[in-house]
């Protein structure tokens, strides 16, 4: 489903990702760990289109097209979602409309029926229930004025609307007490389905207990150090970040 | 040798329209209104059309305006047999106001006004002058003081006629009153309009000024409200222009609130030349509460002006003024924002934002709060910001899979929704809404409603 060669990025003249690989196939779930700073959000970023960053180098294909070519929105229709660290506060756009214009630009670029305002609230409304976000928050401006916690199911809830294919959760984690992350990581499993993917970026190991991640990647100065099964995030737990430098010879 | 010439500047050519035309401005009015209009004259003598010199006209050069003008004035009513309700109808659907008109600043005679709580009077200030002399009297030009300013000094030398409305005590008008400008005319016009509206002590009113071209001839429209608000009285006034390019819309609403008294004023500028908007308010009474809100759209070369002053000459009052600005390609705007706490004003509360954003480099925007303060125990604060889209706004709607055109657009309305959430009528606000939502995503590239599609 995606497949990252040799990618590349810099922001702001620096280089934060120096050559990643990475390919991921439906039905997995991929965890990226790693040290704060090592190119984790970065490659969140740089995989949603994030103009801020630049790519030098290297390609991504995500189901056989050339990602790289896409802008944000375009790769959002065509199924990656990326879930933010810092949900954007926006005063002024009701969650229903944004909802509402998100899910039909995505059916017309499929060329499919854009759904009716009763259609919408119907579907709105069973996967309201499904992520179990407060019913009053839909009522609201995109995310303003949400707790840390309803930013993330928000975060989640949008997911359960879109369905996409590949859904990276960036640092879904943070700033989540464990009741709300109970919820997040049991909404993220009941969207899991055998055609998509999920990448769970996350510094700790905490919501890798409720989200169980086939495969685990060290990052580490931009690069993945160690790939592994699951085993590998008890091993992190265990030992730390420090172990991975020193077998790096740090 | 220095050539003789005939040359006169806009100040001696109004000056000499002025004095050939006395006889027909003063037709039937009262002598308080001759004085006020000689006096009214002299100030404007002094005075002289602003330039960008005079400080309170610093951001909108009218001696441009004025030099170039030599535009019909109408000192009579012409006769307007047309039926209004063909020639203009209200983009608001099934708006239910009460419906009044006026046609070059002349108050349309076959406007309905019997369906008013008794008491009420709505008129032509024509006839207010002739039949309410002391009642407009006691008002008239107290609250815009011609010595202050030279469109107030020109206003008053020049006013004929406008609406008159009071509102008696205790009457509660559930509609608004919906009073619709018109300008309509064969030639390059000049149009002058005085409106008075006197609230009664805790009545209750909702105004609505719409102002509109239905030719395509320029205009010069030099309109002047004042309005007092009496004891425990509460007025809604909202200012919605849509008029196209060759229009200069130079208009002042002066309001005198009295002891807690509530004013609510919404100006939205969706087209129009060069527009300015002088709004006032003398907080007179103790625990007098304003809120002035207040949303531009320009775009081409279009100039809007927003010059409020805000005084708060009693205790325990309160104003908050919010005005946005979205300026497109190479248009002009600002703001300038008084707020004067006099002497013994204690416990004021008075608030002020401007936030504008530039949708192009070429887009230019000033911005000027200026803050009296004379006395303690009060609270102010002033922001003011100039900037572009959010972008990380715009990219988190973009990875929702909205694409950056329409990502923008949402967040341009999201930007002016906060000022039309102030708006108290619905029906109005939501069509306020769609217009601006119209406006900004550029389907209305001449003034709205128009039935001529003219160029401008």
């Amino acid at each position: 489903m995606l497949i990252i060669k040799d990618l590349h990025a810099r922001v702001e003249g620096k280089e934060i990702l120096r050559g990643i690989n990475l390919t991921i196939n439906a039905g997995e779930v991929h965890a990226i760990m790693g040290p704060n700073g090592s190119g984790k959000s970065t490659l969140a970023n740089v995989l949603a289109g994030n103009t801020n960053f630049e790519v030098t180098r290297g390609e991504v294909s995500f189901n056989g097209k050339d990602l790289l070519a896409m802008t944000a929105d375009v790769r959002a229709k065509e199924g990656l979602f990326l879930s933010f660290q810092y949900p954007v506060e926006i005063p002024g756009v009701s969650m229903i409309n944004f909802l509402k214009t998100a899910v039909n630009e995505s059916r017309k670029y499929h060329h499919l029926k854009e759904l009716s305002a009763g259609d919408f609230l119907k579907v709105m409304r069973e996967k309201k229930e499904m992520v179990q976000i407060d019913s009053q928050l839909t009522n609201r401006s995109v995310n303003e004025g949400f707790s840390g916690g309803e930013k993330k199911k928000n975060e989640i809830f949008q997911m359960a609307m879109l369905e996409p294919k590949l859904a990276i959760l960036d640092e879904t984690d943070s700033g989540l007490d464990i009741d709300a992350l109970r919820i997040v990581a049991n909404g993220v499993n009941l969207l899991k389905r055998a055609e998509n993917a999920t990448i769970v970026v996350t510094h700790y190991q905490r919501l890798l207990d409720y989200i169980v991640p086939d495969f685990v990647h060290v990052l580490y100065k931009g690069q993945i150090v160690k790939s592994a099964g699951k085993e590998l995030v008890f091993e992190l737990e265990e030992k730390g970040y420090d172990w991975i430098k020193k077998e790096l010879g740090e | 040798m220095a050539e003789s010439t005939t040359f006169e500047t806009a100040g001696q050519r109004i000056f000499s329209l002025f004095q050939k035309n006395s006889a027909l401005l003063n037709e039937g009015a009262p002598d308080f209104l001759r004085n006020d209009r000689e006096l009214a004259m002299s100030h404007f003598q002094r005075m002289g059309i602003p330039d960008r010199q005079v400080e309170n006209y610093k951001y909108t050069d009218l001696t441009r305006l004025f030099a170039q003008e030599n535009f019909n004035r109408s000192f009579r009513p012409a006769s307007f047999d047309f039926d209004m309700q063909e020639v203009f109808t209200c983009d608001v659907p099934e708006f239910d106001t009460h419906l009044l008109f006026h046609v070059n600043g002349w108050y349309f005679e076959q406007n309905k006004t019997d369906q008013f709580p008794a008491g009420t009077i709505i008129k032509s200030m024509k006839r207010a002058l002739k039949e309410d002399t002391a009642l407009v009297e006691k008002y008239y030009g107290q609250i815009a003081d011609a010595s202050m300013d030279p469109m107030v000094a020109l206003n008053s030398a020049f006013a004929q006629d406008g609406i008159f409305i009071c509102i008696p005590d205790h009457a509660v008008i559930d509609k608004p009153i919906q009073i619709i400008n018109l300008l309509h005319s064969e030639e390059d016009l000049y149009v002058t309009q005085r409106n008075m509206v006197v609230v009664g002590k805790n009545a209750h009113v909702k105004l609505m000024f719409c102002d509109h071209t239905l030719a395509v001839h320029s205009f010069i429209a030099n309109y002047l409200t004042e309005v007092i608000l009496q004891e425990d009285s509460i007025a809604d006034i909202y200012g919605i222009q849509n008029q196209h390019n060759g229009t200069a819309y130079l208009n002042g609403l002066f309001v005198r609130q009295e002891r807690n008294s509530q004013l609510i004023t919404n100006t939205i500028t969706l087209h129009g030349g060069i527009t300015r908007n002088h709004l006032h308010v003398d907080l007179h009474g103790e625990h007098a509460n304003a809120s002035l809100y207040g949303l531009s759209l320009t775009d081409k070369d279009q100039h809007s002006d927003i010059f409020t002053s805000v005084i708060h000459a009693q205790p325990s009052c309160h104003s908050n003024q919010i005005f946005k600005n979205i300026l497109d390609d190479s248009s002009t705007g600002s703001f300038t924002g008084r707020i004067h706490v006099m002497p013994g004003a204690k416990k004021t509360g008075a608030y002020q934002r401007n936030n504008s954003v530039l949708m192009t480099k070429a887009a230019k925007m000033n911005t000027k709060p200026q803050l009296v303060i004379d006395n303690d125990d009060v609270k102010c604060s002033h922001g003011a910001t100039i900037g572009q889209v959010n972008e990380e706004a715009l990219f988190y709607l973009q990875t929702r899979g909205i694409n950056e055109n329409e990502a923008r657009l949402m967040l341009m309305f999201a930007f002016a929704h906060e000022v039309l959430t102030n708006i108290r009528v619905e029906q109005l606000r939501h069509s306020i809404d769609r217009l601006v939502n119209k406006r900004l995503r550029g389907e209305i590239s001449r003034c709205h409603d128009c039935i001529l599609e003219c160029i401008r």
